[in-house]
C-alpha cells in the first residue's frame, strides 16, 4: 500500500514537473513581451502602448500597415481553409469510393510539401504568380493558392482519419440507394460524419495561415506577420504588443474551433 | 455462349404478388482484371418473387446484385425492370431498396431520420412522411426505438431499421446483400423469418444474396446456386435439395454421401440396392451417386458389412458415420433417439432408401 502511495506521490510529482518545465518554456516569452511592451521611458511601467494599439483611429491613420495586414490574414485564412476543404474532401472521399489504387499516391502529393523549405517553394511559385498578378491582380488574397499547398499535409492527415473511422463507401451506398445524387451524400451523409476531423483540418490551416511570414514576405504581399515585421521597424513596442494581442486572438478563435467541435459532439450524445 | 433461361414458375407470373415487378438479367459479364465475376448471368425474377442467390465466396452473386443496384457495372449485357431496360440509369433514380452486409445506419441520424431519409428526397409531404415512417418502424417492430441513434442499438435492430429505411421508399425491388452475415445465430434466424413475414406482406420482389445455404432454403421462393460467374441450378428450395441438377449443387447445398455405384440406365446399384437415378444421371458404368445422409437406413446387424465410427446426438436429429467394407465413409441421418444404441466398433447394415439421386462419372 505504502509502496504504491510513493509511486503514485513519485509519478504525480514527474507529472508536475513536466507540466511546469512546459508551462514555463510557454510562459516565459509571453511574460517578456508583456514585460517589455509596458516598459516606461525613464523606468517604471505604463500601458500607453496597450491604449494606442486598441484606439483604432490611431492605428488607422499612423500604422495603416496593420490595419491591411490584419484584414489581409482574416481574409487568407477564410480562404485558405475553404479552398482547402472544397478540393480536399471530395476528393479524398471519391479516392475512398471510386480510386482506392491512387489512395497512397494522393498521401504522397498532399504530404510532399513537408518536405520542400519555403524558399524553395517560393522559387517554384514564382513564374506562376506573375501570372497570377497579370490575370487575377496584385491583390495579398492569392496568396492563399499557395497557403493551400503549405496546409495540405496537415489537413490530409486529419481528414484521412475522420474518413478512416467511417465505412464512407456503405454509407455513400446506401444514400446512393435510396436516391441520393453525390452532391447530396457528400453534404447529407459524408460532411456531418467527418465534422470533427473537417474542424481539426480547419484548425490546422487557420494556425499555419495566420503564422505564415516567409512566403508572403518573399513575394511582397501584405499578411499579419509582414506587417508586424514592418512596424517593429519604426515601434518595437507596438510590433511586439500587436504580435501578442493576436496570439491571443489565435489562441481564441482555435479554442472557439475547438469548443465548436466538441460542444456539438457532447450535446449529440446527450441528445442520446 | 448464348445465356440459357430458367422459367419462370406458373404461380409466380400473371397478376404477380402485392407491387411487385419483374426483374430480369440478360447475359452479365463483369470481369476485374483475370477475374470473371459475372460470366453471361441470366436470372429472369417474377413480380413479388424472393429469390436468393446462394454460392462460395466469389461466385459473383455479390456483383449480380450490385450491378442490378447499379453500384457496379457489367462490362456487357442487360438489366429489365418491369419491362424497362435500365442499364444505364444511375443508382439513384433506380427506384431500388437496399439493405447492405455491413451496418449502414447513417450513424448521425436517429432511426426515424434515417427512414425518413429516402422519403425526404422524394419530396413527400412532411405529414405524410411522418406516417410512412412511424408505419415502417411499426412493420420491424422498432416503433420505441424511433430516437435512437445507431451505436445505441444491437446489431439486429439496426439491420431491422436498414430494412424499414429500404422499404419507406417503396422500392420497386428490395436487394438484401447477405444483411444477416454478421449477426449471431439465434437474432438471425429471428430476422430471416421477419424478412420473410415483411416481405410477404408488401409483396416486393426482392433479390437476396447470402452463402448460408439454411438461410437462402428458408426464406426463398426460388434459390438460385451460382459458381464461378454463372447460375449453376435456379429452382425452389425444396427441388434444389431433393433433385439437384449437378454434383456441385449436390455437394454445396447440403450434406451428400459420395459413394461408388454401378448406373444401369434409370437407376443404379448401391450397396446391393436400387436406387432411382434423377434426370442428367450417368447412365451406363461405373458411378458417383450423390445421396443425402437421410436416404440412407441404418440397421444394427452383426453381421452387417459396415462398422461404426461414430454416433453423434445434435439435437433435433442424430449423425452416424460408418465405413464399409470397402472402405468408404458413409454419414447417415438417424433418430435422436436411436442414438444412443450405437457405438464405434458395432458392425450395421446399410440401406439406401428409394428417394431419386444423382450419379455422376467416377472421376468428377
Amino acid at each position: 500500500m505504502s509502496l504504491h502511495g510513493t509511486r503514485r506521490r513519485r509519478q504525480a510529482g514527474f507529472r508536475w514537473a513536466v507540466v511546469g518545465v512546459i508551462g514555463l518554456f510557454f510562459a516565459l516569452p509571453i511574460v517578456a513581451m508583456v514585460e517589455f511592451t509596458t516598459r516606461a521611458p525613464g523606468g517604471g511601467r505604463t500601458l500607453d502602448t496597450w491604449a494606442t494599439l486598441f484606439n483604432f483611429s490611431v492605428i488607422d491613420a499612423d500604422y495603416p500597415e496593420l490595419q491591411h495586414g490584419v484584414l489581409a490574414s482574416a481574409g487568407l485564412t477564410l480562404l485558405t481553409v475553404t479552398i482547402m476543404l472544397v478540393m480536399l474532401v471530395p476528393t479524398m472521399t471519391w479516392v475512398r469510393l471510386r480510386l482506392p489504387g491512387v489512395r497512397r499516391l494522393v498521401e504522397f502529393i498532399c504530404l510532399l510539401p513537408l518536405t520542400i523549405p519555403a524558399i524553395v517553394l517560393v522559387v517554384g511559385l514564382a513564374p506562376v504568380y506573375a501570372w497570377v498578378a497579370y490575370f487575377l491582380g496584385e491583390s495579398s488574397l492569392w496568396l492563399a493558392l499557395a497557403y493551400v499547398i503549405l496546409v495540405l499535409p496537415y489537413a490530409y492527415r486529419a481528414l484521412d482519419a475522420g474518413l478512416g473511422a467511417i465505412d464512407v463507401k456503405t454509407l455513400a451506398e446506401s444514400a446512393r440507394s435510396l436516391g441520393a445524387g453525390w452532391p447530396t451524400v457528400m453534404w447529407r451523409i459524408i460532411l456531418p460524419n467527418v465534422r470533427t476531423a473537417v474542424l481539426s483540418a480547419a484548425f490546422l490551416s487557420v494556425a499555419l495561415v495566420l503564422g505564415e511570414f516567409t512566403i508572403a514576405s518573399l513575394f511582397s504581399r501584405d499578411n499579419l506577420q509582414v506587417a508586424i515585421n514592418l512596424l517593429g521597424k519604426r515601434d518595437s513596442s507596438l510590433a511586439i504588443a500587436a504580435a501578442l494581442a493576436f496570439m491571443i486572438l489565435a489562441f481564441v478563435v482555435l479554442l472557439a474551433m475547438s469548443f465548436v467541435g466538441s460542444s456539438r459532439r457532447s450535446s449529440r450524445s446527450e441528445e442520446s | 455462349m448464348s445465356p440459357t433461361r430458367t422459367p419462370v414458375p406458373d404461380q409466380m407470373t400473371g397478376t404477380g404478388r402485392g407491387r411487385g415487378v419483374a426483374v430480369t438479367l440478360s447475359d452479365l459479364r463483369r470481369s476485374y482484371g483475370p477475374i470473371r465475376a459475372l460470366d453471361g448471368l441470366t436470372l429472369d425474377i417474377a413480380p413479388g418473387e424472393f429469390v436468393a442467390l446462394l454460392g462460395p465466396s466469389g461466385c459473383g452473386k455479390t456483383t449480380a446484385l450490385r450491378v442490378l443496384a447499379g453500384l457496379d457495372d457489367a462490362d456487357s449485357g442487360r438489366v429489365e425492370v418491369g419491362g424497362k431496360d435500365i442499364t444505364s440509369v444511375p443508382t439513384s433514380a433506380r427506384d431500388m431498396g437496399m439493405v447492405f452486409q455491413a451496418y449502414s445506419l447513417f450513424p448521425h441520424m436517429t432511426a426515424r431520420q434515417n427512414v425518413e431519409f429516402g422519403l425526404q428526397l422524394r419530396r413527400i409531404p412532411s405529414a405524410r412522411r411522418r406516417e410512412r415512417v412511424a408505419e415502417m418502424l411499426d412493420l420491424v417492430e422498432l416503433s420505441d426505438h424511433a430516437d435512437r441513434y445507431a451505436h445505441q442499438m444491437s446489431g439486429g435492430q439496426q439491420q431491422r431499421v436498414a430494412l424499414a429505411r429500404a422499404l419507406a421508399i417503396e422500392p420497386q425491388v428490395l436487394l438484401l446483400d447477405e444483411p444477416l452475415s454478421a449477426l449471431d445465430a439465434k437474432v438471425r434466424v429471428q430476422l430471416r423469418d421477419e424478412i420473410r413475414r415483411i416481405q410477404l406482406e408488401v409483396g416486393t420482389t426482392t433479390l437476396f444474396v447470402t452463402h448460408d445455404q439454411e438461410e437462402a432454403l428458408a426464406v426463398a421462393d426460388r434459390v438460385g446456386v451460382m459458381r464461378a460467374g454463372n447460375l449453376e441450378q435456379l429452382a425452389s428450395p425444396h427441388d434444389l435439395y431433393a433433385r439437384p441438377a449437378t454434383a456441385f449443387v449436390a455437394d454445396f447445398v447440403g450434406l451428400t454421401n459420395r459413394l461408388h455405384a454401378i448406373a444401369e440406365g434409370d437407376h443404379a446399384i448401391l450397396l446391393g440396392t436400387s436406387v432411382p437415378l434423377l434426370p442428367g444421371s450417368t447412365q451406363h458404368g461405373p458411378a458417383l451417386l450423390l445421396i443425402r445422409p437421410e436416404s440412407i437406413e441404418v440397421t444394427a446387424d452383426p453381421t452387417g458389412r459396415a462398422t461404426v465410427i461414430t454416433a453423434s446426438f445434435l439435437g433435433s436429429t442424430g449423425r452416424l458415420h460408418a465405413v464399409t467394407d470397402s472402405g468408404e465413409t458413409v454419414v447417415a441421418q438417424i433418430d435422436n433417439d436411436t442414438v444412443a444404441t450405437f457405438y464405434p466398433g458395432d458392425k450395421v447394415t446399410l440401406v439406401p432408401r428409394p428417394n431419386p439421386a444423382l450419379a455422376v462419372a467416377a472421376s468428377e
